[in-house]
Parts: structure tokens; C-alpha cells; sequence
């Protein structure tokens, strides 16, 4: 393998990092907003395994250009896919952190232990 | 020479979120939640995905953080100091991060042109769209028309998330703490004010253009939404909340978000009573490309009020609520 070739899946070593560090706030952090953080990471790292997907080399935005024929484009369906999830994902975060705000009216605190231990 | 930004970038967005996880200060995290967003936008950029920059860089940069931030001030700024048991996490995720990347050898490289998912439905998608549409954003011609009914689903997903955040968080009388001293937003601090409603009219205005130019260059009503709602939530934090409520009243924002999301339906069940499909444009006019045209131009508005009236009224839930 050469390094150009090892250099190509960069991008989803990354995707694979985030992943994990989206998922270890999640598991291992007791502070509920810190998990949602982590979860808002974790939905970021499918995001950018999608778009990375969708890259041609040679490619430009999806946007016709009818004045360059041979113009090559990247692949359009993964971004309106991911589109979308940002948008939904924002409002779902919210709906979490709406969530969030009644405990802690109801128990005074957003970590975790507490919040067993007052139940 | 774009690669190596890309790595660099990619390299800063791993260092970026490993700082998020680690700091004990939620501002702070959340601060750089918001820097991780401008990362990724610009990361999405050099991956040709110009539009989910622009809605990455609205949403992500702007909106998401604002709400974090008001959550945060009805509830805690810190994290507690806590005695983990960090070791079985560890070994979890790191096994799951070597399985991960070992999987990654299997997939194609970065734009390798060859790679399955090319070979589907895109290339039709990419040569269909001037013909069909006579506009040349096939991002905007593939959500707004050929998979018109995933962008419905998605829209109503926002609604409904937006109708739980209303419910869970009732708006209570009274001032929130989001508005500074009394409610008067940034009142005693000249320069944020002055630069903020120098600020306003331009998000709107370019909102505006995002809208209803997305068929011809990046954008369209997600992106749009995102960006006005970001411009009046700016007018709502330097100004208070009266003048945020004052544009645009509370029954003002019910709505563009249900008449948002019955527009897009509407549109559908007409396209049936004129004898076509459900979202079938080509029948709302004699030429089936206009018909097209007027149709996604009709549903983008659409979802533009949908998204634009979901985000300000969580906001408005969130930073109207009394710290308990």
C-alpha cells in the first residue's frame, strides 16, 4: 500500500475516532448534558462518514454546470440524506435537552448518580 | 495541497472533540461545540457538499448552540467532580475504535469514482436533473422532488419534535435568564448591540436569498429556516425578548411551522386531485417542467417556514423559562 492509498481512508479513521469519543461521553460521563454533547458528536461522525462517501475526485458540488459538458460531479444523495439529519437533529437535541431542564427542576441536579440515588 | 487541508482540519475536529469530552466547564464545552461545527462545515465544504456546509455552519454554529447555552442556564455551568470507573469504557471503545477502523480497509478510498455507491441511482439523479427540472441544483431537485417523501417525514419530525419541546417546557409568565438584567438584552453593552442590529437585516436578507435561489446555486428551505431563525435570535438576545416576540408574535411562529408543514402536504393532495401522483408536480401546469418548478418551489417554502418557526419557537421555550 502506498501512501496515498493509506491516506484515503484518513477520513473514515477519523469517522471512527469521533464515533468513539461521541460514545465513551455517553457511557462513561454521569452529567446528562455532557451525554447529550457526546451523543451531538457521535451523530456528527455519521455525518461526516456520509459526505465523505460522496466525494469524486475530480468532482465539484452537485450544481449542473451546462457550459462544461465533462464537468464531473459528486454523488447528490448522501448530502440530501445528511441535510436533513442535521436539521432533525437539532430540533431531537432540543426535544433531549427540554428533557433535561424538567429533572432539573424536579430533582435539583442533571448527574446521573443523583438522580438514582433521590428515586 | 486540498487533501492535506482536509487532514489538518480533520486532525484539528479529533483534538477539538476530545477537548469537548474531557473539560469539566459545560460552557466551555459547549463553546467548542460550536467551533467543532465550523470545523465540520468547512470539512463538508471540501467534500463538494456545499450545501450541507451551509446548513451545518447555520444550525450547528449558531442555532444548537444557543439552545445549549439557555439549557445550560437553567440548569448547571459545571460538571461534578465524580470518581469514575473509566477503565471498562475505555476497553470498550477502544476495541470498538480498532474494529471500526480495521472495517474501514474495506471500503473504497476518498473519491474513488468507482466505488457502489456512484453506481446506483446517482448518475440518473446527476443527468435527469436539467431535463426534468430546468434547474441545475440536483441537491435541491433530489430533495425536493424525486425523494419528495423522505423530506416530508424529515419536516415532520422537526414539527413534532418542536411540539414536545413546547409541551415539556410550557411558557411560564415572566422573564427569562437568557435576556440579561430585566429582560432588555444587551442593553448596557454598546459595542455587541450595535454590531448585532447591523447584523440582523443582512442574515435575514441573505436568508431570503437562500430560499428562493436554491434552486440555482446552494441552498434552499432547511438552510434558509436555519438562517433567518438565527438572525431573529439574535435580535431576541440583544434586544430582549419583548422585541424578539414583537417581530415575529407567538402565534406568528404556530404558524409558519403548521402552515410550513401543511403547505408541503397540501401541495401533494393537490397534485393528486389534478390526477397524479402524491408530490407528482409535473400536473400543476400544462408544461410538466414548470409544474415541476412551481412545486418545488412551493414545498421549499414550505419547509423554510417549518424549520424557520420550529427553531425560534424552542428558542423562545427554552429562553423564556425561569431558572427553578
Amino acid at each position: 500500500m502506498t501512501l496515498i492509498e493509506i491516506l484515503g481512508h484518513f477520513n473514515y479513521w477519523v469517522f471512527a475516532i469521533l464515533l468513539m469519543v461521541g460514545f465513551y461521553a455517553v457511557i462513561v460521563k454521569h452529567n446528562l448534558i455532557k451525554k447529550l454533547i457526546g451523543l451531538s458528536i457521535f451523530q456528527s461522525a455519521v455525518f461526516l462518514m456520509y459526505i465523505t462517501m460522496d466525494k469524486v475526485e475530480g468532482g465539484t458540488a452537485p450544481i449542473i454546470q451546462p457550459d462544461l459538458p465533462d464537468q464531473i460531479y459528486s454523488n447528490p444523495l448522501p448530502q440530501v440524506l445528511i441535510l436533513t439529519a442535521i436539521v432533525v437533529g437539532v430540533s431531537t437535541l432540543a426535544l433531549g435537552l427540554s428533557l433535561i431542564v424538567r429533572i432539573n427542576e424536579r430533582y435539583g441536579t442533571i448527574e446521573e448518580d443523583e438522580i438514582l440515588e433521590a428515586d | 495541497m486540498i487533501s492535506l487541508f482536509g487532514i489538518f482540519l480533520l486532525t484539528l475536529l479529533v483534538i477539538v472533540a476530545i477537548a469537548i469530552v474531557h473539560t469539566r466547564n459545560l460552557f466551555a464545552a459547549v463553546m467548542l461545540t460550536s467551533i467543532f461545527s465550523l470545523l465540520m462545515a468547512a470539512n463538508f465544504f471540501i467534500l463538494d457538499a456545499a450545501d450541507v456546509a451551509l446548513t451545518e455552519a447555520a444550525v450547528g454554529a449558531g442555532v444548537t448552540m444557543v439552545i445549549f447555552l439557555s439549557a445550560l442556564a437553567l440548569t448547571a455551568e459545571r460538571e461534578k467532580r465524580r470518581t469514575y470507573t473509566r477503565s471498562a469504557g475505555l476497553i470498550v471503545v477502544g476495541v470498538t475504535a480498532i474494529t471500526l477502523i480495521y472495517a474501514t480497509f474495506d471500503k473504497p478510498p476518498l473519491g474513488d469514482p468507482d466505488a457502489p455507491v456512484h453506481q446506483h441511482v446517482a448518475p440518473y439523479y446527476i443527468e435527469k436533473t436539467p431535463e426534468f427540472m430546468g434547474f441545475p441544483n440536483v441537491v435541491t431537485a433530489v430533495l425536493a422532488s424525486f425523494r419528495g417523501y423522505d423530506t416530508l417525514g424529515e419536516v415532520f419530525v422537526v414539527f413534532t419534535a418542536c411540539i414536545g419541546v413546547l409541551f415539556i417546557l410550557d411558557a411560564r409568565r415572566g422573564v427569562g435568564s437568557m435576556y440579561g438584567r430585566r429582560g432588555r438584552g444587551l442593553h448596557h453593552h454598546h459595542i455587541p448591540q450595535n454590531v448585532g442590529r447591523l447584523l440582523v437585516p443582512l442574515i435575514v436578507l441573505f436568508g431570503l436569498y437562500v430560499q428562493f435561489h436554491g434552486e440555482y446555486s446552494a441552498g434552499g428551505g432547511f438552510q434558509a429556516g436555519a438562517i433567518i431563525a438565527t438572525g431573529i435570535i439574535l435580535y431576541g438576545l440583544i434586544e430582549g425578548e419583548n422585541a424578539a416576540l414583537a417581530a415575529i408574535p407567538r402565534p406568528a411562529l404556530l404558524f409558519l411551522m403548521v402552515g410550513g408543514a401543511s403547505l408541503y402536504g397540501l401541495v401533494g393532495v393537490v397534485c393528486m386531485l389534478l390526477g397524479g401522483h402524491f408530490l407528482d408536480y409535473s400536473v400543476l401546469a400544462e408544461n410538466p417542467v414548470t409544474g415541476r418548478q412551481i412545486g418545488v418551489i412551493a414545498i421549499e417554502l414550505g419547509v423554510g417556514m417549518t424549520v424557520c418557526g420550529a427553531l425560534l419557537s424552542i428558542f423562545h421555550a427554552f429562553a423564556a423559562r425561569k431558572h427553578s
